[in-house]
């Protein structure tokens, strides 16, 4: 059995998938990321070989992304977040044809086509605001724990606008709106709202089609899922690995290289082409 | 004696002068904004009275600006920022034509005549990054006060590039600069080169007219007044006495005392504080966290400049209205 890695190393998290040769996933692993990104995606990387209980000699061929791909110096092909995005929903979801995915330092919308092209996608990672950092104030402000945010939005029953569209703003805003007597799950609301909305526009931009697939890591916030869902209309696939998706996209392009090595090694030992 | 004070209520700092008719300056006082603008501008004028060493009954009048301009029951009119600034730069120095503000949570730049009066006009108080709150918030990146800011950057021999055009990733920029042992003073410097740069920009978009003039906190940063001067090619005049940060309350003041010596001159007495020169917020008031105004006032929308007498627009948000309550 021929095993292959997907290294997914964004601004936030990095993420390791291993799978086999009939792309079952057998591995994976997650850590919030630290300034050095190669050390990074190299503790990833033995952190999945362990989940998978195999070693580096096992691992037949590694394809990097994410922001960081190119410090991951055991990696023998990088392919870009996008793609790899793209791949990896649609092999959960095969009638994607929009995937946004919501980062912890950037988002992206990404239109595919009927033939599994990506046709088009935009992205922002120069605004924080729309961005799982937003969300990250909202921990800071409300000195509560990003997995506790999504549950405790969904108590709201008056929701707070939040007015202002940037994420240092939002924090004071924030602490000013919970100083008037504003409960922390109205405000909290708010806040899932205006990502909602940010997040909205960038799908527009590249024109929302169905199935719309939601990954990344805000995607486990079930607030934020049921809002999109709302503002954009359509109901959402969301994986129950949605933070993986990228790397297991890179994990199916290892294997496409894979199987090209096997066919190009099978046509040496027949002699044919 | 005419005592007028002007009290400028910014989104950071609450500011306040109090001059005579002479139009010497006999106190000033700040405090920071903090959640509640009108607690902080009622503290201010107790700190402005007291330091002045009068009583309130000795003030005549009470003018204020900023964005919690009318927050204050007991001033006698209020005045917008962009004329208090304009007012107060052409009276310190007539030759001024673009005035650039950096406040704590906005920006401005402001081209003026020669009469000191309003041309042209751009906001920014949308994005942290062109900002004081970008400085602030780099330097607690480093671990930094907000005082600890100009004497850094002035330390710095090859400040460093930050690219961030975002105030909140600019953190990850300051930590991997650090751990490639980059000192803190360059890149302290390096990102007041970047909100120069920023600024300038903003100062473009009204045109470039000599001479400059600073407001703001930033005056007291020599680092930021350089490097704004370098990216203009042009010096930059700075309030005299220290009043940079002031200038919108000074504006305020030179204002309310000329209003006051008018209203004087023509035999009419002082109105009450909160009569008919000030307006009310009535009671479904249009609210954003940056601008308390009634929503009878029509304010300006960031991205068009403002020709003084022309009526600005209020957008009112309808987008999914539904959602929200923010009655409080």
């Amino acid at each position: 059995m021929k095993y292959v890695a997907g290294i997914d190393i964004g601004s936030t998290q990095a993420k390791g998938i291993i799978m086999d040769e009939h792309s079952e996933i057998v591995g994976k692993a997650i850590l919030d990321m630290e300034t050095n990104m190669g050390t990074a995606a190299q503790r990833v990387f033995e952190r999945v070989l362990a989940n998978a209980n195999l070693s580096y000699s096992d691992i037949a061929f590694t394809v990097a992304t994410g922001y960081g791909r190119y410090r991951v110096t055991f990696g023998d092909l990088q392919v870009t977040e996008i793609s790899c995005h793209a791949r990896g929903a649609l092999a959960e979801f095969p009638n994607t044809r929009t995937v946004l995915d919501i980062g912890g330092q950037d988002t992206k919308a990404i239109r595919i086509g009927d033939s599994g092209e990506v046709t088009d996608f935009a992205m922002n990672d120069k605004c924080a605001a729309g961005t799982g950092r937003f969300l990250g104030a909202a921990s800071f402000a409300l000195e509560m724990p990003l997995s506790d945010l999504g549950p405790l939005a969904l108590k709201s029953t008056r929701p707070v606008k939040i007015t202002t569209t940037c994420t240092v703003f939002a924090e004071t805003e924030i602490i000013g709106h919970l100083a008037k007597g504003h409960l922390p799950e109205d405000v909290l609301m708010g806040m899932h709202h205006s990502i909602a909305t940010r997040c909205a526009s960038l799908v527009r931009r590249v024109g929302m089609a169905p199935d719309v697939t939601f990954s990344g890591g805000v995607s486990r916030n079930v607030a934020m899922v049921a809002l999109l869902e709302d503002v954009l209309g359509t109901p959402l696939n969301v994986s129950s690995q949605s933070q993986f998706m990228g790397a297991i996209g890179a994990g199916l392009y290892a294997l496409d290289n894979l199987q090209a090595a096997k066919r190009s090694q099978t046509a040496y030992a027949t002699g044919s082409k | 004696m005419i005592l007028s004070v002007g009290i400028d209520i910014g989104s950071t700092y609450t500011k306040a002068v109090m001059m005579d008719d002479t139009k010497q300056v006999r106190a000033t006082a700040i405090r920071r904004s903090g959640y509640k603008p009108a607690s902080a501008a009622v503290a201010v004028y107790d700190d402005l009275v007291r330091n002045a060493g009068v009583t309130k009954e000795n003030v005549t009048y009470i003018a204020t600006s900023g964005y919690g301009r009318y927050m204050v029951p007991f001033r006698h009119t209020q005045i917008t920022e962009l004329t208090c600034h304009a007012l107060a730069m052409a009276y310190h120095f007539p030759n001024v034509r673009t005035i650039l503000d950096i406040g704590g949570q906005d920006i401005k730049a402001i081209r003026i005549d020669e009469r000191g009066r309003v041309r042209a006009f751009r906001l920014n108080d949308k994005c942290a990054a062109g900002t004081g709150a970008f400085l602030e918030k780099t330097a607690r990146y480093l671990g930094l006060t907000t005082g600890d800011i100009g004497p850094y950057a002035l330390r710095s021999t090859m400040p460093v590039e930050v690219s961030s055009v975002c105030a909140v990733f600019a953190e990850s920029e300051v930590i991997n600069h650090l751990s490639t042992g980059i000192p803190p003073e360059d890149i302290m410097q390096g990102a007041i080169i970047a909100l120069a740069g920023r600024a300038v920009q903003l100062m473009k978009r009204v045109g470039l007219e000599a001479d400059y003039a600073l407001a703001g906190g930033m005056t007291q940063n020599q680092a930021m007044v350089d490097a704004i001067a370098t990216k203009l090619g042009s010096p930059l005049n700075l309030p005299p006495q220290g009043l940079g940060q002031l200038n919108g309350a000074f504006g305020a003041a030179l204002l309310g005392m000329r209003r006051a010596e008018k209203l004087l001159a023509e035999g009419h007495s002082i109105p009450a504080p909160g009569g008919e020169h000030t307006l009310e917020i009535s009671a479904n008031a249009t609210r954003r966290w940056s601008m308390y105004v009634p929503a009878s006032i029509i304010y300006e929308d960031s991205t068009k400049s403002l020709v003084k007498g022309t009526p600005l627009k209020v957008i009112p948000s309808k987008q999914n209205e539904r959602y929200f309550d923010n009655s409080k």
